[in-house]
């Protein structure tokens, strides 16, 4: 009974694994088939007659891919960066110190986690206009952090409320300054939290459409979802390039996930305080 | 020279007063213990001190100087933690030296503090080793160590021992006593342990909301408590009090410890056995007396007597207290 329990743990797992995976299986497969054996048979592997790198051709030709995928690069890593600097402040603002208005504070910017940004699509528009920033990668950065900051601020706090009060006193007697105490004490032992937010927040922003369409359309700016739509027309749809533009975009993602997974996981061993 | 003076020092969160006009002296090289029931302002007053926490009113001084509004790491202090508050990322050795480091102390004096600190408490075994990989007694040494290293003019311990196994109290109690005369430094203790408090202090202070009740060396309070509060606080069981005895005023209460009750057939206490409690060395009784109060009895060495006996004891009227109904001792 004892051994067969973790058997069907693993099993279940399995199931989950594979259900999970095929969606992105099958976009890598058909990436490298030629259109036609893409409609005659979806799911079957490509062979020496379907194999065609076609996409990946259609996709290095058309347009600045490289650019595209740099500038969803730099739009989500900075936006991140921020999102969890300036998150992990707040958050340590509001749980560490006692200042008036700071139950509301927090509510206020709980208010941000129920309130979609897209509602505000417009007077965004129009902002972004009179300070010169539409289509620049600012703009986007900018509106990511906002659209983040809500959820990494509630997370964090909560998750900063928990840190040992001892500690950040046994911190400032020895003498660092509260920002060695939020940086060297407080940040390293919340890590968990903050590869959480990252993971969160980090596929939304890759993935999205409606801002780079809207703020940063230019050629120079354009982000890869952005850039992959032109092969996805009203009447045609190149799909051999659609699925190899997917299948790359997949793989940067893939990478930072790793690495902030990587980051959760020796969080969680190493935050014994007690 | 006095290791520190409070004066008048108050402290308030938001409408609610925890520490009131506290007056105090410490003189260099004492060790203070203070006790108090939970919630008490123990632990506050502490941190006022080490500058944790502001004074809401009043003058703290630490060797003469007045250290109002001066950071915790400019007060000359160290401080000993109930969690031991251990940095889990840095190495034993290097949770040691933060403190001299951030102070911007030379190498070479770092490295002799560290060492010295860490053969006094046996941890030289340790020093490349994380918090993580220690055990409870060993981390509370650490962060002894920690407080030494910094050769403060004044020690302050939060209940340091409470999170150890009894056996373990027992040796890092010894071990803290030993240090306080190889050190000759300042003391100041906070704990809830009786033991630990009658055993280490040169002079205690029993707080209760936020008031200081009395001042004094353990066994002064012990034998000549100023008040109802105190009597009963010090000593396991607590002290007996008696309204309805022959003799005793309307109003007023006598007070008698446990071990001042001898066996004596028609004596002024009668009751019946509810509880015995045999701890080997003593025996204590819960006796239900006739007379409607309960009282407790310790008895020196191991004792026949069982539940549900009836027995009859007596005391020598010197060894008596008498207070009055507000409590406050009756000389
Ligand atoms: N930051 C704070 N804000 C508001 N009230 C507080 C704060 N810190 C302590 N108190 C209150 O002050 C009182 C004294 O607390 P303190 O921690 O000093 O007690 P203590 O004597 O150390 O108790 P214990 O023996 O349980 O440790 C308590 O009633 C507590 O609720
Ligand atoms: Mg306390």
């Amino acid at each position: 009974m004892k051994r067969l329990t973790p058997a069907l743990m693993h099993l279940a797992l399995l199931t989950y694994t594979v259900v999970a995976l095929f969606p992105v299986f099958v976009i890598l497969i058909n990436s490298f088939k030629a259109r036609k054996a893409i409609f005659r048979e979806p799911l079957a592997l490509p062979d020496a007659d379907s194999f065609s790198l076609v996409g990946y051709q259609t996709v290095a030709m058309q347009g600045d891919f490289l650019l595209y995928f740099q500038n969803s690069m730099i739009v989500t890593v900075a936006s991140l960066t921020f999102i969890l600097l300036f998150g992990a402040m707040a958050a340590f603002a509001l749980s560490e110190y006692r200042f008036r208005g700071n139950t509301l504070m927090g509510l206020y910017l709980a208010l941000g986690i129920m309130i979609p940004i897209r509602i505000g699509t417009v007077a965004i528009l129009e902002m972004m206009v009179k300070t010169g920033l539409v289509n620049t990668l600012w703009a986007l950065i900018l509106v990511y952090t906002a659209q983040g900051l809500p959820l990494a601020v509630f997370i964090l706090s909560e998750f900063m409320k928990g840190v040992s009060d001892d500690l950040k006193n046994a911190g400032r007697i020895d003498g660092l300054s509260e920002y060695a105490i939020f940086f060297r004490l407080v940040l390293p032992l919340v890590r968990p939290a903050l590869a959480t937010v990252a993971v969160f927040n980090m596929i939304p922003i890759w993935n999205d459409l409606w801002f780079p369409l809207i703020l940063a359309p230019a050629e120079e700016v354009k982000t890869l979802t952005l850039g992959s739509q032109v092969f996805i027309g009203q009447f045609v749809t190149d799909w051999n390039a659609v699925l190899s533009a997917l299948s790359m975009a997949i793989l940067p993602v893939m990478v930072l996930y790793v690495v902030f997974s990587r980051q959760l996981i020796r969080g969680i061993t190493s935050g014994a305080v007690k | 020279m006095t290791a520190l003076t409070l004066e008048n020092v108050s402290k308030s969160f938001g409408k609610v007063e925890v520490l009131k006009d506290i007056d105090l002296t410490v003189e260099d090289g004492e060790f203070i213990v203070f006790v108090g029931p939970s919630g008490c302002g123990k632990s506050t007053l502490l941190r006022v001190i080490a500058g944790l926490e502001e004074a809401t009113s009043g003058e703290v001084s630490i060797d003469g100087e007045k250290v109002n509004g001066i950071p915790p790491a400019r007060r000359g202090i160290a401080m000993v933690f109930q969690s031991y508050a251990l940095y889990p990322h840095l190495t034993v050795q290097d949770n040691m030296a933060l403190g001299l480091k951030q102070d911007g102390a030379p190498k070479a004096r770092v490295a002799e503090q560290v060492a010295k600190a860490a053969r006094m408490l046996d941890l030289e075994p340790y020093l490349k080793r994380r918090p993580a990989e220690l055990s409870g007694g060993q981390r509370q040494r650490v962060a002894i160590g920690r407080a030494i290293v910094r050769d403060p003019k004044l020690f302050l311990f939060d209940e340091p021992l409470s999170n150890l196994d009894a056996a373990l109290r027992m040796n890092t109690r010894v071990e803290i006593a030993a240090l306080h005369r190889t050190l000759k430094a300042s003391m100041i203790y906070v704990t809830h342990d009786q033991i630990e408090a009658m055993t280490l202090a040169d002079r205690i202070v029993v707080l209760r909301d936020g008031r200081i009740e009395q001042v004094g060396a353990p066994m002064d309070l012990y034998n000549d408590p100023a008040n109802r509060f105190v009597a009963g606080f010090l000593g396991a069981p607590s002290m007996n009090f008696f309204e309805r005895l022959p003799g005793t005023r309307a109003g007023e209460v006598l007070g008698v410890r446990p071990e001042y009750l001898r066996p004596e057939q028609g004596g002024r206490l009668r009751g019946t056995v509810t509880h015995v409690e045999r701890l080997g060395g003593d025996t204590n009784l819960l006796v239900a007396s006739d007379a409607g109060e309960g009282f407790a009895v310790r008895l020196f060495g191991q004792d026949p007597t069982r539940v549900g006996d009836d027995v009859a004891f007596d005391f020598d009227d010197a060894r008596a207290l008498r207070f009055d109904a507000l409590g406050r001792r009756m000389r």
